[in-house]
């Protein structure tokens, strides 16, 4: 045994390399049961996916194993989804901007960034029995604007800190450089800051959208569902995820079948989502100042 | 100098030609003033809505904790809305065993996971690693939900009930009263993956709060990588990984869906871990329908939001902030 | 000249760009050698190949050979432990552990369960810890924690934490640029009092600790060892140009 060699069954080497070896377990099954997920959801949804299901809106028996499709549920969740992201935008994008320009790291900006970080945590479920409740309150029913309006609350949190987080890390030097120019902080938050959080717009849109896309817990008390594809904000509207719950729960094995189908879409949509978010992302950050 | 000076204002002119002129400067403060003002009330939509939340679902459930008393409600072993009985122990223990046994599945492989993700992995295994679980954090409820039905609900039936049984059977928490499959386990192994890629990444960021002097003062002596890791980092991050433990816990108190899909849905105070249970979310979601037939329904499916509510934004406001705070000490050294 | 590192045919990368060029060199046994040069000319990524540092910035890279005692540390069957507790390192900037002062200086000893019981443990924390000079200012509070020591103490620590794992060959990678006059010189004067039982590389961008601490010179110019020779001939005869301009203060 040489100078400086290895002794491979010294303790603390075998611990060493135990240790290792269950950290690459243990990665590798998480990263796997993502792969799990996507192929049983894949090989269960394959088989009962066809272009019915996609193009028309359930017929008459539908959900005793007669045709049609989920189409209303499809156009619902993009309403929905697409309705909740734009609302939320609306907010967020100013306190993003405020946070960065005016907040900063000081004491209320801690405070906004926990008070987000905390709706992101409350579950969607309480968000609906939030906005059920409101609802009965104010006596309204289960409609397509009462979905968006609650979807925004999920999303705005999300949203806001994703952009936060894009935005922090942009480089100080450019707005002290504008501050310096005796612009003032409104004209540097118009400007510049604007300019460089749009990789962050987009992310934040992405993932906002993904989430209000396959929420299930608070379209239930506040969309309602309907075979009808909604032609106003005041009608109640179907979604995807409920979609696939109330099919899944059938009786009868073909509307289970469609059920898995409807997750594939369900899974596709938020798998392109999220891919463009990423490809997206990386485009638009090369146009940014770092 | 005053030459240069109108050589400067010459070129400006030229550049703004065509545009509106430039704001005063006194219109240009006050409009900074009214943007602040403006932005202000926007930032105090996040701090209002979570009061707005708790008031309106306190509101809505105060007919019911009025009549009963929060223990009793709390307390109460018996669910029979039709006979106005709102008990909501059962839901309350199918909750909190569906979430321990999430948490302590999930724990062991996150941490070890995100140890290897931050201390060992090189860039390309990470850059590997990071869109897999954003991937897994995208993916809806529901579909985990299917996963679960097809994957691992007869998993459980199949494999681990006849093993547990023959092997721990003795022991009560692992004994297999009910062989369906549908039950804590199923439901508890579906929630370690949900809540699996939150932990990791936060973790991992707690991780990279440590000084790499640190790590090289404990490498340069002589230690291996796992002894540098035992010794001085677990160490330094323990109120960190302990906060990120407690936040995935509070998303799994949560979960909705996914778990309904899976657990089996008796509402009976559970003993071991193949039982059914019928956690608080998926009684308020199973139920919406006939909330508003039966007197008092509604109230008592609102007070159990809002008590899901509390005990979430208690834990989630602990955790967040030890992470906040460990977060900043990385960003001031 | 006894060597007690050989560095042959060394080239390190980082990424794309060459860091440190077809490097041969040899550092003498129990004498201290200063790597002196501008800063950039990779004098502490050459300190950082002897104790296998390098390996801890990703994406470098490295040909070549570094014999300790004529075992190159770069072969497969090599432990990089036992290569790092055989050259121990100084830092630039005291890292103490976070536990107390007592136990950063045993840290090392129980890593590699040098000792047998708590007795000698603590005779060795005295031992080492009188070698760095700071026993008499630490000796009754050796169960703060380390932080709360002063800068200068801080590093004197570090040198017994060093030390306390009975390295051969010790590293300082400009051990004093972060501390105040004094402490630097305390730090110096027990490098010198060291040097006849440890080999010791000190990489210095300051020409006049050079000439206070060098034996043996090496002087590097954007990745090349220009010139290396006893202290001496180095800076009284350079035979190089570039050297004779660095000592005479012109890069």
């Amino acid at each position: 045994m040489g100078f400086l060699t290895k002794k491979r069954w010294q303790r603390r080497h075998l611990v060493e390399t135990f240790m290792k070896f269950i950290m690459r377990v243990s990665l590798f099954i998480v990263a796997g049961s993502l792969g799990l997920i996507l192929w049983i959801v894949v090989v269960r949804g394959l088989p009962s996916l066809s272009w019915e299901m996609v193009s028309q809106i359930p017929k008459g028996g539908y959900y005793m194993g007669k045709g049609g499709g989920i189409l209303n549920a499809i156009i619902g969740s993009l309403y929905l989804a697409a309705g909740g992201t734009l609302l939320a935008m609306i907010f967020s994008v100013p306190i993003a901007i405020y946070l960065k320009t005016y907040l900063g790291d000081s004491k209320w900006g801690q405070y906004v960034r926990l008070s987000l970080d905390v709706l992101w945590g409350i579950p969607s479920i309480v968000y609906g029995a939030f906005g059920f409740a409101l609802m009965i309150s104010l006596g309204m029913r289960a409609s397509l604007l009462a979905g968006i309006i609650i979807l925004a609350f999920i999303e705005l949190p999300i949203m806001t800190r994703a952009m936060d987080e894009v935005i922090r890390r942009m480089p100080e030097d450019l707005e002290h450089a504008a501050l310096a120019l005796g612009s003032t902080k409104f004209e540097v938050a118009l400007r510049i800051v604007t300019r460089q959080m749009l990789p962050g717009i987009t992310t934040a849109i992405l993932l906002g959208f993904g989430r209000g896309i396959g929420d299930a817990a608070s379209v239930l008390f506040t969309a309602g569902y309907t075979d009808r594809i909604p032609t106003s904000l005041m009608r109640p509207t179907a979604s995807l995820p409920l979609a696939v719950f109330f099919q899944l729960s059938s009786p009868y094995p073909e509307v289970r079948e469609r059920g898995y189908a409807a997750a594939l879409i369900l899974t596709v949509i938020v798998l392109v989502v999220s891919f463009s978010s990423r490809w997206l992302s990386a485009r638009l950050n090369k146009y940014t100042v770092k | 100098m005053s030459q240069s000076n109108s050589t400067f204002s010459k070129q400006s002119n030229k550049q703004t030609e065509g545009r509106p002129p430039r704001p005063s400067v006194s219109t240009r403060a006050r409009q900074d003033q009214a943007a602040r003002r403006t932005f202000f009330v926007f930032t105090l939509l996040p701090v209002l809505l979570i009061l707005f939340i708790a008031i309106a679902l306190f509101i809505r459930s105060w007919p019911i904790i009025s009549a009963y008393g929060l223990s009793d409600l709390l307390f109460g072993e018996v669910w029979r809305p039709n006979n106005e009985q709102f008990g909501f122990w059962p839901f309350i223990l199918g909750t909190l065993w569906v979430t321990t046994v999430g948490v302590v599945l999930a724990v062991p492989l996150c941490l070890l996971a995100s140890i290897y993700l931050a201390e060992y992995a090189h860039v390309k295994m990470r850059s590997f690693a990071k869109p897999i679980l954003d991937l897994l954090a995208a993916i809806p409820p529901v579909v985990y939900g299917v996963w679960g039905l097809l994957t691992i609900v007869p998993f459980v039936d199949d494999v681990l009930a006849p093993l547990f049984d023959r092997w721990l059977g003795s022991v009560s928490i692992f004994k297999v009263n009910q062989p369906t499959g549908f039950g804590i386990l199923s439901a508890g192994i579906v929630l370690a993956v949900m809540i699996a890629p939150l932990i990791i990444s936060v973790m991992y960021e707690i991780f990279s709060t440590v000084p790499n002097d640190l790590r090289h003062a404990s490498l340069a002596v002589g230690a291996t990588r796992w002894q540098t890791i035992r010794n001085i980092i677990l160490p330094q991050v323990a109120p960190g990984i302990l906060a990120a433990i407690v936040l995935g816990a509070s998303r799994a108190l949560g979960e909705t869906i996914a778990v309904l899909m899976v657990v089996g849905n008796i509402p009976q105070v559970p003993t071991s871990i193949f039982d059914s249970a019928y956690p608080l979310p998926a009684l308020i979601a199973n139920n919406y329908g006939e909330m508003m037939s039966i007197p008092l329904y509604d109230a008592a499916l609102l007070s159990a939001a809002l008590v899901l509510l509390i005990v979430i934004l208690i834990f989630n406001i602990l955790s967040m902030l030890v992470i906040q705070r460990m977060l900043r000490r990385k960003w001031a050294s | 000249m006894d060597a007690h590192i050989q560095v042959k045919n060394l080239n390190v990368y980082y990424g794309k760009q060459q860091a440190l060029k077809d490097v041969n060199i040899e550092i003498p046994k129990n004498q201290i050698t200063v790597i002196m040069g501008p800063s950039g000319c990779g004098k502490t990524t050459l300190l950082k190949t002897f104790n296998r540092f390098l390996e801890l910035t990703e994406g470098t890279q490295l040909t070549g050979e570094v014999l300790v005692d004529g075992k190159n540390i770069y072969d497969r069957d090599v432990d990089v432990t036992e290569v790092r507790k055989v050259v121990g390192l100084l830092a630039q900037r005291p890292a103490p552990l976070p536990m107390s002062i007592f136990d950063n200086v045993l840290y090392g000893m129980n890593i590699h369960r040098m000792k047998k019981d708590r007795r000698e443990y603590k005779d060795a924390a005295r031992h080492y810890l009188e070698i760095a000079g700071l026993w008499d200012e630490v000796q009754n509070r050796l169960h703060d924690p380390a932080t709360s020591l002063s800068i200068g103490q801080q590093q004197r620590l570090c040198l017994a934490r060093g030390l306390a794992v009975e390295p051969e060959i010790i590293l300082g990678d400009e051990p004093t640029s972060a501390l105040d006059p004094i402490s630097s010189q305390n730090i110096e004067s027990r490098l010198i009092e060291l040097k006849q039982q440890y080999t010791t590389v000190i990489v210095t961008h300051t020409l006049r600790q050079a000439k206070r601490l060098g034996d043996y010179v090496i002087y590097m110019y954007l990745g090349e060892v220009i010139e290396a020779g006893p202290a001496k001939e180095v800076f009284n005869n350079p035979q190089h140009e570039r050297t004779r301009a660095y000592l005479e203060g012109q890069i």
